[in-house]
């Protein structure tokens, strides 16, 4: 029924299985609206947050899916300012990614803050010395750039590009391209660390606290890197996924493998630094302002010294070494196994600097608080993972999202009804990389 | 954000800031620009955005 | 930050506590209350809701029965200088400028008109005198006539905190001034749980003005960032760098010594220079 929307050349599901998804996700997005519009009207008492957690669940899920997000502004990088073309063949699906990461990411401080109508005050009175100002500011312009990003693509679909508008601007959005992913990966390497800062420069607070460098704690260093190294995990991850619910080949496996590659060098040469950064913080920092690095670890239900183990171990050196292994990189089980771990050890990490900052007493009479979120705080973090789900569906269903789907996939006996086959689609689709 | 408002002070710190953030606003702005101008010029040429590109 | 008020000298106004005069009675924070149109619920069982700007800890030392001793431990906003003046965990965190540092009072401001609740200062401040308002706040029919006109209430969804009763400063301010520009009287500027507490352990005033009793107590030494040269007393985790202006004051050595964290083979006062923020 929709057939004259699909790109040409591949196949998706009939348009009644399609909006049958489509309405289940879109349940649980309802969900999470109705959530949002509670927190909204009512206020943040909605929430299990008290006076001991400013910051909890939401901010959470603010940095993991900023820090999963940077898939989009690595591969950027990579591709448009130093030029590893195969890129060309995922780049599409990690901007998709970034974008639906960012928006949730704004959607959920919308949320967050107590007075959402007064957002704008984090503009107009900024304090430039505040790491969240940093954040807001290259957090909205990196939007703007995803969305100039996501464009071009969305330009792409077989009807509008008939629009001899639309598909000249296509054209000259890609051709000005390199520029915006420039800009974007600036911006990025500012908010991805300023995130990392937020909790870095909390000298009051000896657990997050760390050393600067001018005027950044290691922290901002760690949060880009590490945002570099797990993001295009998580896009590949996102990739492998898509895969299994379609049931089809998108990207060919010496793109994953390459991306693959990246991701795991990245990995391996953060979670040294890291590793280094937990030494130092341990030995030196913490000690110096009166505490042992145990001290964090115990006296609590919840925080153990297991969290760091996993952290730095199980979803750092063991996803970093799996990945740069040629061996378990090509091994699709063991590929996909260090993909997730590297996820939840980044959204692990982003948990620690944020709740477990918190959570331990600073005032020697003070003692642990624990917490656990509310269902309207769930609920509205699920919320911008239906919206993700949906925007991918849409996208892939209408958008040429992967250049490589017609090849891996052929159409053995093409419909009567598609007459017309130019070759356009390919050299639109590759137009990406022009 | 902007110089006239109370908190505003010719620091080192505002110069780089805004200088940064300006410079970025004023990138993504005209390259936006310049390709939705180069868009309206390329149709009015009858361009239809299918020629080979480079 | 830019001032924009004018005054003779900067000041420095700060408390001195005499833990072993508070009694634990609670009357500061009942007169905080009070004067500050603090909000409250009909249930206030769960304290990590409650707004108290100044908040009255138990501490013990943990010791059995003949040696047990108790202490009682206020806790207003301690104003915190930082490292540098003005560098506040706070203050040089909130995104929006919406808590500030007065380098004329060094009272730390909240603009709750300004504040749009993102909360970073509370999880900035190691005391926990931040408190959010998670509710629109009521109060019982009649009892708004009970508010302070000098203060204004807060809305739901910002922050709030101690302010020193600053619009008592306001008060004595303009008075002086308009008494012929002179400066302000010890007594004319003073917090209302000071006037409170009834074992009178509570000592406010120009940490700077040598005139001033605490001044006098305290004895801040202005080149090793205002640490007391009063033996007696301390501040609450001094060695993180936050340079507070409410010192408090004990015999008792293990009282002196929860006021901050020490490692095991450390004595309280030997440690080296505070850490902070460098920026
Ligand atoms: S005690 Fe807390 S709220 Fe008060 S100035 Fe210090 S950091 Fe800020
Ligand atoms: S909650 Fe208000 S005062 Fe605190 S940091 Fe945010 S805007 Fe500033």
């Amino acid at each position: 029924m929709d057939s004259a929307l699909i790109p040409e050349g591949v196949k998706r599901c009939s348009l009644w299985k399609f909006l049958l998804a489509l309405a289940l996700v879109s349940a649980v997005l309802m969900w999470g609206v109705y959530a949002m519009l509670l927190c909204w009207v009512k206020g943040l008492n909605q929430t299990n947050m008290n006076d001991y957690y400013g910051f909890a669940l939401w901010i959470w899920a603010d940095l993991a899916v900023i820090a999963l997000g940077g898939g989009a502004f690595f591969t950027g990088l990579l591709k448009y300012v130093f030029g590893k073309d195969e890129l060309k063949y995922i780049i599409n699906y990690a901007v998709l990614i970034g974008f639906i990461c960012y928006s949730s990411a704004q959607l959920i401080l919308g949320i967050d803050v107590g007075q959402p109508l007064r957002g704008w005050f984090i503009f107009w009175h900024a304090n430039v010395h505040s790491m969240l100002t940093e954040v807001a500011f290259c957090l909205t312009c990196y939007f703007i750039v995803l969305t100039i990003e996501y464009i071009p693509l969305s330009l792409e679909n077989r009807q509008i590009k008939k629009v001899p508008f639309f598909a000249n601007l296509t054209h000259n959005m890609h051709s000005a391209m390199a520029v915006f992913a420039a800009t974007g990966a600036f911006l990025s390497f500012f908010h991805q660390g300023s995130l990392g800062g937020v909790s870095g420069v909390l000298f009051g607070r000896p657990f997050s606290f760390r050393e600067h460098i001018l005027i950044w704690p290691y922290t901002f260093f760690l949060f880009t890197w590490s945002a570099a190294a797990f993001g295009p995990s998580f896009t590949l991850f996102v990739t492998w996924l898509t895969e299994k619910i379609t049931r089809k080949k998108l990207v060919k496996d010496e793109v994953i493998h390459m991306v693959a590659k990246i991701s795991g060098w990245m990995i391996i040469t953060y979670i040294i630094a890291k590793s280094a950064d937990t030494l130092y913080w341990m030995f030196n920092t913490a000690p110096s302002q009166g505490l042992q690095w145990s001290f964090f670890y115990q006296n609590n239900p919840f925080y153990g010294k297991w969290i760091l183990f996993t952290e730095i171990f199980i979803c750092g050196f063991l996803p970093g070494l799996l990945l740069i292994f040629k061996a378990t990189r090509e091994n699709p089980t063991f590929r996909v196994t260090a993909l997730v771990l590297g996820i939840i050890g980044v959204c692990l990490n982003r948990w620690v600097l944020v709740l477990q900052t918190l959570a331990a007493p600073v005032l020697p009479f003070d003692s642990w608080v624990l917490y656990i979120p509310s269902w309207q705080e769930v609920a509205t973090t699920i919320l911008p993972i239906a919206y993700g789900v949906i925007l991918i569906m849409i996208s892939h269903r209408y958008l040429p999202i992967f250049p490589q789907e017609r090849e891996l996939n052929p159409i053995d006996a093409p419909p009567a009804s598609v007459v017309s086959r130019q070759p356009a689609p390919t050299a639109v689709v590759e137009g990406q990389s022009a | 954000m902007l110089p006239f408002l109370f908190e505003w002070v010719w620091d080192m710190g505002h110069y780089v800031f805004h200088g940064a953030v300006w410079a970025v606003l004023s990138i993504i702005g005209m390259g936006m620009t310049f390709c939705i101008i180069k868009s309206v010029v390329d149709t009015m040429q009858g361009k239809t955005g299918h020629d080979p590109h480079h | 930050m830019k001032q924009t008020q004018s005054q003779q000298r900067p000041k420095r106004y700060g408390m001195a506590i005499d833990l072993d005069k508070c009694t634990g009675c609670g009357s500061c924070m009942v007169a905080c209350f009070a004067e500050n149109n603090v909000s409250f619920r009909e249930d206030e069982t769960n304290k990590l809701l409650s707004i108290t700007w100044l908040r009255v800890y138990k501490m013990t030392n943990d010791k059995p029965f003949p040696d047990t001793d108790v202490c009682y431990i206020p806790r207003p906003c301690q104003h915190c200088a930082g490292q540098h003046e003005g560098h506040s965990p706070c203050v040089s965190v909130c995104p929006a400028t919406a808590t500030d540092y007065s380098l004329y009072t060094g009272i730390v401001s909240q603009i709750y008109t300004r504040c749009f609740g993102c909360r970073y200062c509370m999880a900035a401040c190691p005391y926990h005198a931040r408190y959010f308002n998670w509710w629109d706040p009521v109060w019982p029919t009649g009892m708004e006539r009970t508010l302070s006109p000098n203060v204004s209430p807060r809305m739901r969804g910002v922050v709030e905190k101690c302010s020193f009763c600053f619009h008592r400063y306001q008060l004595a301010r303009d008075k002086a001034y308009t008494e012929g520009k002179r400066p302000i009287r010890e007594a004319e500027y003073q917090t209302a749980c000071t006037h409170a507490c009834p074992s009178g352990a509570i000592v406010f005033g120009d940490l700077n003005d040598s005139t001033h009793q605490v001044n006098r107590i305290v004895r801040p030494d202005p080149d090793n960032h205002y640490k007391a040269r009063n033996p007696r007393a301390f501040r609450l985790l001094e060695r993180l760098g936050t340079d507070t202006k409410v010192y408090y004051l004990s015999d008792r050595e293990w009282v002196r010594q929860a006021g901050d964290n020490y490692l095991a083979d450390e004595q309280p006062g030997t440690i080296g220079p505070p850490r902070g923020g460098s920026h």
